[in-house]
């Protein structure tokens, strides 16, 4: 599967990552040399094999619903970029 | 050209849980901003979710309610998109396998009951918020919502109109909160609806192209923007141009849909099973306990109510309107048993009426079933008129106490002494022969003067019926 | 005494005899790292007082007799896992003013057993490289030769454990990250069973494949390390419940009739002359404590490097989406409006091989891609998985080399990110399964560069595999010897 200049650009703005014109050449090498890699898989006879998610086959835990974290706003705003009045603050959403 | 419209709900109702789907901070509304936000909300590096029992309990007792299938295997996927307002960069829901399947809500159309199928409800969790106001022209983010349990209950397209899709959205709303897993506040968010909606000709099958629209956060709200957008749809086709699929969003201040610009980009949400959590099993056992805990559901209640205490399908349906009036009926009944009709009336009548100029709920009632139960037995045994009930409930309102009580100490209590009624009217009518005279001539209406001279003389406690039949006759002559 | 020659047991020995204090320790291992790491690069972060305090703590708690079998021992962390108040990197820009606000489940682990956290070791950018060529700290240099890479991902530990400047290292493996720069270091190492160690507080790569573990020099160590970090959490979700377990208690066993699977897929072709020596002479050595050659196959091993370059990448594509700027790490300083703050911070805050990776990610995912790769990959997964449950039908432990060369150079396999890749052939299927898996130093191929023997046992069989691996050091001295840098 060949990768284009317009597929990486799709894939690095949905994975929101700017990606420099110099930059493009190089990553997409490198991309289509992982693609060809994993192509091996195509040709794989998977009939009637499920897909597996985890190795080993458990069910979900469940958590009784109780309050047990405590407020730690400070702590964590402490490692924030950009806060005020308790509030992350970023450039303007727009709805 | 005659159009049909086509409109599906997507609603996503706040499940009532103490903490967050998948961390141990609280779910309460109105804390500081992101002082609920713990480490597992906020998606520091390194946190991981658990699923809460309470949520899938809650999804279950929505599946049992709605008559749809409870999965006994589901699984949580993520949904990967960019937002501020959403931590991790990937909402956690449910996505190929949802917990719950099928179902129905039925509504009324044309006088008959007909079902409105759901597709599915999925458990997710909610995103926080972007508050845009005051901020030197930057955004700040609240995380205390994010994380918060959402059951997303999807209908089928099976709306004919903005009425039929309110009339869906108020059942959904009496039955999430009947059964108690949502409070039910759209002011706080807790009940939300999108709307899809297209319409295509008359006698078409294939369905038009159909629009989301978004921030329905009241019934009339949503009346209001689905006829809107019925009408920009049906102007649009109608004067050659198509509908784009797109999200729109509802501004009430101005009446009207608009596209939203957040959601320009073709959408890739590159769903996947969420490897941090394992499969949703829930047994049969499970699904059997929580349908021993459920309550009789409104559908039931109205038709019992109709059936087994005589009332009209309006009043029985006025009486289901949330769990809690009807409990509150239920008990009123064991006060004054077969006196239907009569407490139905004090329930959608005074009581709804105070409840509302208070702004209360009804389990905030400052007068219990059994207080206005002993007002009404008062009226049952003709202690006191329906006049004086009012006063008196008024007054119980206001002061609590007991209708017996007040009625002994302010001396409320109906004359039925025959002679102490004939004596106020002849000594009335000695007073004012002039109106004896009137109504003697045929001035029927003068009538009135009497009833209303004679109660105000013994202060409203007279039983109106033997006041009535003695001025009658002492009137005649 | 010599901290080089000196092994963990022998460190809480002492401890506990008062023969040295943890503050004697600590200072002492401080020491070796202030002289010998900024020749390495094997740690990122030290913080000297904050460990002597612990230090302090632990000498308090001996004297006390409350001491456990880890109070007062150094342990240096990789990077990956979240310290409170101490700097939490994963080996990237992106977290490189990270300063955790809490504790991983592990580190919670350790400080109840009164263990002092030595420093955070340097690895690959979120644990991504099999070379700690991508870490933002730049390279590591492994201490056999300081031209060569020590492996990866915990590059970091393997490089600082084999220098003697931490008697043990915690680590991670996702693909290989324990047990390849094990190998390539001349230590042990060893990735338990996924679910025995909580993944809680320790930043997610690929979630399904994470699993935390140890490198120490010897299996004995391993074990009693692995004591304290194993044991079930309530909030990983995939963390098991199950009876706490010595992992020393089996540790002499005799190996008499134990079955070697070998798999036909991890000799022969692909695997380099001195490496293949190596690992025959120390299955001689395992016949001679009385094991016996089973052959067997993994007839899907090639697979499994095509598979986890799907699987991995399309987790930490996802995993990764919480580097935003938002809330903590780096926000690039100019930007124009909120799309272009995301995409400007990501750019800046993550390397070369976490952008291919998080691209190959979301390509995989996308629409119309899903299907043929992610689902595909999980099918053939259940393959792999279903390779070893025949396997271990017919043996105890499966061995092999654990990486198909000695140590590489520098720069050498940096242009090809798919040459770097392979690289992994043998270590992912074991994650790909869930697995246990542990190497062992077994001897010295070309460049007197160390060789390391993989030993892959069944589900929850650390205890096995520990007492497997322990025999064989009691029979050799592999583990025992050091780098000549060490020797000071």
């Amino acid at each position: 599967m060949a990768l284009t200049e317009n597929d990486l650009r799709h894939l690095a703005r949905l994975a929101r990552i700017r990606v420099e014109d110099d930059e493009t050449g190089p990553m997409l090498a490198q991309l289509s040399g992982i693609l060809g890699l994993i192509d091996q898989l195509q040709a794989v006879d998977t009939r009637g094999v499920e897909p597996l998610a985890h190795a080993l086959d458990l069910e979900q835990r469940l958590r009784p619903d109780e309050v047990t974290e405590t407020d730690r706003r400070e702590q964590f705003q402490a490692v924030a970029p950009q806060v005020e009045a308790g509030l992350y603050l970023v450039p303007k959403v727009i709805e | 050209m005659d159009w049909e419209v086509v409109i599906g709900l997507e609603t996503h109702a706040q499940l009532a849980t103490h903490s967050k789907i998948f961390s141990g901070a609280s779910t309460a509304f109105g804390a500081a901003p992101n002082a609920q936000a713990c480490a597992v909300d906020l998606a520091l590096p390194g946190v991981l979710p658990v699923l809460n029992r309470a949520a899938v309990e809650h999804a279950i007792r929505f599946g049992l309610a709605a008559e749809g299938v409870v999965a006994p295997r589901s699984i949580f996927a993520r949904k990967n998109y960019f937002y501020p307002d959403l931590p991790k960069g990937y909402q956690i829901s449910q996505f190929e396998t949802p917990v719950v399947s099928g179902g129905r809500i039925m509504i009324e159309r044309n006088g008959s009951e007909i079902p409105i199928r759901l597709t599915r409800a999925h458990l997710e969790e909610d995103a926080g918020k972007s508050l845009h106001e005051d901020f030197h022209g930057l955004s700040g983010i609240d995380l205390n919502r994010a994380g918060t349990p959402l059951l997303e209950i999807v209908s089928e397209p099976d709306m004919r109109s903005a009425a039929e899709a309110v009339a869906y959205a108020r059942e959904l709303h009496r039955l999430v909160t009947w059964i108690g897993i949502c409070d039910g506040n759209m002011q706080e968010g807790s009940f939300r609806c999108d709307a899809n909606v297209s319409v295509r000709p008359k006698g078409q099958q294939a369905f038009g192209t159909r629009c989301e629209i978004k921030n329905l956060n009241s019934f009339r709200f949503m009346e209001k923007a689905i006829e809107f957008e019925i009408r920009r749809q049906i102007e649009l086709i109608e004067s050659g141009g198509t509908v784009v699929q797109e999200t729109r969003l509802y501004d009430p201040d101005r009446d009207e849909t608009r596209p939203m610009r957040s959601k320009e980009d073709a959408q890739d949400y590159r769903y996947f099973p969420d490897p941090d959590l394992l499969p949703l099993c829930i047994d049969a056992a499970w699904i059997a306990r929580v349908r021993e805990t459920l309550p009789e559901l409104p559908d039931a209640m109205r038709r019992r109510f109709v059936e087994d205490f005589g009332l009209s399908h309006y009043d029985a349906g006025v009486l289901t309107a949330s769990h809690d009036l009807a409990q509150y009926f239920r008990a009123l009944m064991l006060v004054v048993p077969g006196e239907a009709k009569l407490c139905a009336n004090w329930v959608s009548g005074e009581l709804s009426a105070a409840l509302h100029r208070e702004g209360i709920e009804v389990r905030q009632s400052r007068i219990t079933p059994t207080q206005l139960g002993g007002l009404l037995r008062r009226i049952q045994d003709g202690t006191i008129s329906g006049k004086i009930a009012k006063e008196i409930f008024d007054v119980l309102w206001s002061d609590g106490g007991e209708a017996d009580t007040l009625i002994e100490s302010k001396g409320l209590k109906q004359i039925s002494d025959v002679s102490a009624l004939e004596k106020i009217v002849e000594e009335l009518m000695a007073a004012h022969p002039d109106q004896v005279a009137e109504y003697r001539s045929g001035k029927e209406k003068v009538f009135g003067f009497f009833v209303g001279r004679a109660m105000k003389a013994c202060g409203g406690r007279a039983n109106p019926a033997q006041l009535n039949a003695i001025l009658k006759d002492r009137l005649a002559g | 005494m010599n901290l080089a020659t000196t092994s963990l047991r022998q460190l809480a020995q002492a401890l506990q005899a008062r023969q040295i204090s943890s503050r004697e320790l600590a200072e002492a291992y401080l020491g070796r790292i202030a002289r010998l790491d900024p020749g390495l690069g094997s740690f990122i972060t030290i913080d000297r007082e904050r460990t002597l305090r612990q230090a302090d703590a632990a000498d308090a708690r001996i004297a006390s007799g409350t001491a456990g079998p880890l109070t007062g021992i150094p342990i240096a962390h990789k990077d990956i896992f979240c310290a409170q108040g101490w700097l939490t990197t994963c080996g990237s820009k992106m977290l490189s003013n990270f300063v955790s606000p809490y504790d991983a489940h592990v580190i919670e682990q350790f400080e109840a057993a009164g263990a002092l956290i030595l420093g955070k070791t340097n690895m690959d950018e979120f644990a991504m490289g099999s070379s700690t060529e991508t870490s933002f700290y730049g390279r590591v240099k492994n201490p056999w030769d300081p031209t060569k890479v020590p492996g990866g991902s915990s590059g970091g530990s393997a490089a600082a454990v084999a220098a003697r400047l931490a008697p043990a290292a915690t680590a991670t493996d996702t693909g290989g990250s324990i047990r390849q720069p094990a190998a390539l270091c001349g230590i042990s190492g060893i990735k338990p069973t996924y679910g025995l160690v909580s993944r809680y507080g320790m930043i997610a790569f690929a979630s399904s494949l994470d699993q935390g573990g140890v490198v120490a020099p010897s299996a004995e160590d391993l074990g009693i390390v692995l004591n304290t970090m194993a044991g079930f959490d309530a909030r990983d979700s995939t963390s098991i419940a199950r009876p706490a377990e010595d992992y020393t208690a089996q540790l002499d066993k005799p190996l008499q009739g134990l079955r070697i699977g070998l798999p036909r897929e991890f000799f022969g072709g692909g695997v380099s002359a001195d490496v293949e020596r190596a690992i025959e002479a120390a299955l001689q050595e395992y016949e001679r404590l009385g094991a016996t050659r089973v052959e067997i196959s993994l007839p899907n091993t090639a697979l499994s490097v095509p598979v986890y370059y799907v699987l991995a990448p399309a987790e930490a594509s996802s995993n990764l989406s919480r580097f935003d700027g938002v809330r903590y790490g780096w926000r690039a300083s100019r930007y124009e409006d909120l799309g272009d703050m995301y995409e400007r911070s990501r750019a800046e805050g993550f390397g070369a091989e976490v952008k291919r990776r998080i691209l190959t990610g979301t390509y995989v995912l996308s629409r119309g891609y899903y299907d043929a790769y992610y689902l595909q990959a999980q099918r053939v997964r259940r393959l792999i998985v279903n390779d070893f449950k025949s396997a271990f039908a017919q043996c105890d432990v499966i061995m092999g080399p654990s990486t198909p060369s000695v140590a590489f150079g520098f720069g050498e396999k940096t242009s090809d990110p798919v040459q770097m890749y392979l690289s992994d052939i043998f270590t992912i299927s074991v994650n790909l399964a869930g697995l246990p898996g542990l190497s062992i130093p077994a001897g010295f191929g070309e460049g007197g560069l160390p060789v390391g023997l993989q030993i892959i046992g069944d589900y929850f069989s650390e205890a096995r595999l520990l007492n497997v691996a322990h025999r064989y050091q009691q029979a050799t001295d592999w583990h025992a010897r050091v780098p000549a840098l060490a020797n000071v």
